[in-house]
């Protein structure tokens, strides 16, 4: 579904990304770990069409780099940012409804279906998202994305700085997700949410991705733990 | 003197709206992309020139809808097509090339219209006393030209907050990017809102045109006004233009009918070699043209974000 080849990123001077290939298969759950600061996020933002690369992004046999955002966007492709990125003057109701790409939108998700899910959110349809807790924040930027009805979800450490039981509601949400045959990016620092299937993990390390394997390979090889993810 | 106080009070809300018109259009494309588009006040005069066009081919009321349509759209082709290329050079190269549009709209309605003012009179229909108090009547036009200011706003409100397109552009506003990266065609909505900023100043044009005179200078004679406006409310703050769009327009005609100076107002007498002789013994209503730029300064210099801004300008 989606292959990124030989990737280069650059801010200013600084070579961020120095040849990342990964590939995400129909209706996978890939998870991309490593380090703060290794190029993890600039990898999902180039994806995305968010910053200059050099390389081939193929997404669906098209050849996606290059576009602008809104286009691979349409192309089927969600990103959830780090920053988590609401609207917090908006409502909602009004996040949510940004998420669809048109007017009348038909998907795998819908607004009542979120709602039905985070009965939180639907208690706070009218009010601005601005207010919301860090937890309630980020279903809603998933939910938000889920709006577009992506075929493929970049999400980038949904679990930074949330309450146990929150990341335990994330994991939740993620394998509703994959349950819907959409593909999962997932970006973290180390394993932290439990899921129950995990096809590929990838390690990166400056600017690389120095690891492929499964969850089962990475737990036998010490090494590559110990160099590129503890601390 | 009943008389003289609501007229000065009507006539300073009707400019007042008039300015709002224009500054809410510089706002909106500001907030957004962060564009001062000094272009804005060339915008007003098209649509001025237009309107007066249109009504001698057809009748005002066409002119009313036509006019803004048209600076509306020629505004959004001048995004889509010109601006957009400069946006990742910076804001310097997009105000060089507002700058540049600004004179280049002066010279071709100058080309097509000639130098001299046209005749652009106000519609039959609306020339006639609304009221008149004391015996001096007060001009419907004017009263006509204040429900049409506020009807725009209403209908920009129901716009921007009512529907799905509006909701988009407030998100915008706030993360264009995030917008972008949920499937939304960027370039398409900032050539949507610069044509809206500029038919705004189409629709001031129209209505204004003919009370104020349509003649090439009006719109370097309104232009600086428009800025000062957006300084004093604050950049990007809608509230704030229009704080200041109303309190420029009050105060200015209110000073218009003082003939105390300044040196009268403090009860003082100046001999002939005194020091600002000219200046204190001016009456104030030759000062009220200066008025607002003299309020900027005060308000760039001691509350650089303005009246009701978030970020100094
Ligand atoms: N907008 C930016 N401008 C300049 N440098 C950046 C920018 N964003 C990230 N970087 C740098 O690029 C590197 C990779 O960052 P990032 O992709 O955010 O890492 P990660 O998500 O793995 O923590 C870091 O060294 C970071 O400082
Ligand atoms: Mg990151």
């Amino acid at each position: 579904m989606l292959e990124v080849t030989d990737l280069h990123a650059y801010y200013g001077k600084s070579h961020v990304l120095q040849g990342v290939n990964l590939t995400v298969g129909d209706n996978q759950v890939v998870r991309l770990l490593g380090r703060n600061g290794v190029g993890r996020s600039t990898t999902t933002k180039a994806i995305m069409g968010m910053v200059r690369v050099a390389g081939s992004v193929r997404f669906k046999g098209r050849e996606i780099s290059g576009l602008p955002p809104y286009e691979i966007a349409r192309c089927g492709i969600g990103i959830v940012p780090e920053s988590r990125n609401i609207f917090p003057t908006l409502t909602v109701y009004e996040n949510l409804l940004i998420g669809m790409k048109s007017k009348n939108q038909k998907g795998r998700w819908s607004v009542d279906a979120t709602f039905d899910l985070f009965p939180n959110l639907k208690e706070r349809a009218r009010t601005a998202a601005g207010v919301l807790s860090g937890g309630e924040q980020q279903m809603l930027s998933i939910c938000r994305t889920l709006m577009g009805d992506p075929d493929l979800v970049m999400v980038d450490e949904p679990t930074e700085g949330l309450a146990p039981q929150l990341v335990e509601q994330v994991g939740v949400l993620l394998e509703k997700i994959a349950a819907q045959g959409v593909a999962i990016l997932l970006v973290e620092q180390k394993l932290q949410i439990a899921l129950r299937i995990s096809h590929q993990v990838l390690v990166m390390g400056h600017g690389r991705i120095v690891f492929s394997g499964t969850p089962k390979d990475l737990l036998a090889q010490e090494s590559v733990r110990r160099e590129w993810l503890e601390v | 003197m009943l008389h003289s106080l609501v007229f000065v009070l009507v006539n300073g809300l009707v400019y007042g709206l008039l300015l709002f018109l224009l500054s809410s259009g510089l706002t909106l494309i500001f907030s957004m992309m962060g564009v001062l588009n000094f272009a804005q006040a060339s915008f007003y005069m098209l649509g001025a020139y237009l309107g007066y066009q249109i009504m001698a081919w057809t009748d005002y009321w066409v002119a009313l809808f036509v006019a803004p349509v048209a600076v509306g759209l020629l505004g959004a082709a001048v995004e889509r097509y010109v601006l957009s290329k400069t946006h990742h050079r910076g804001q310097v190269a997009e105000l060089l090339l507002t700058f540049g549009l600004s004179y280049l709209i002066v010279e071709g309605v100058k080309l097509v219209w000639g130098v001299n003012a046209v005749n652009y009179g106000m519609p039959p229909s609306l020339n006639f006393p609304i009221f008149a108090i004391n015996g001096v009547s007060y001009p419907a036009y004017n009263v006509f030209m204040m429900v049409v200011s506020v009807a725009i706003f209403a209908l920009l409100y129901v716009l921007l907050t009512k529907t799905r397109i509006g909701i988009i552009i407030q998100a915008a506003l706030s993360d264009r990017d995030m917008v972008g990266m949920l499937g939304h065609n960027i370039p398409r909505i900032f050539a949507l809102v610069f044509g809206i900023g500029c038919a705004l100043a189409g629709v001031a044009g129209v209505v204004g045109g003919n009370i104020l005179v349509t003649e090439p200078s009006m719109a370097l004679s309104l232009g600086p006004i428009i800025f000062v406006v957006v300084v004093i409310g604050g950049m990007g703050s809608f509230g704030g233009a229009l704080v200041a769009s109303l309190l420029i327009g009050l105060l200015q005609n209110y000073m218009t009918t003082l003939n105390v100076s300044l040196a009268g107002l403090v009860g003082v007498s100046l001999g002939s070699h005194a020091p600002f002789r000219e200046l204190l013994n001016q009456p104030l209503s030759q000062l009220a043209a200066i008025m607002p730029y003299f309020l900027m300064i005060l308000i760039l210099a001691f509350r650089p974000k303005g009246l009701m801004g978030k970020v100094e300008s």
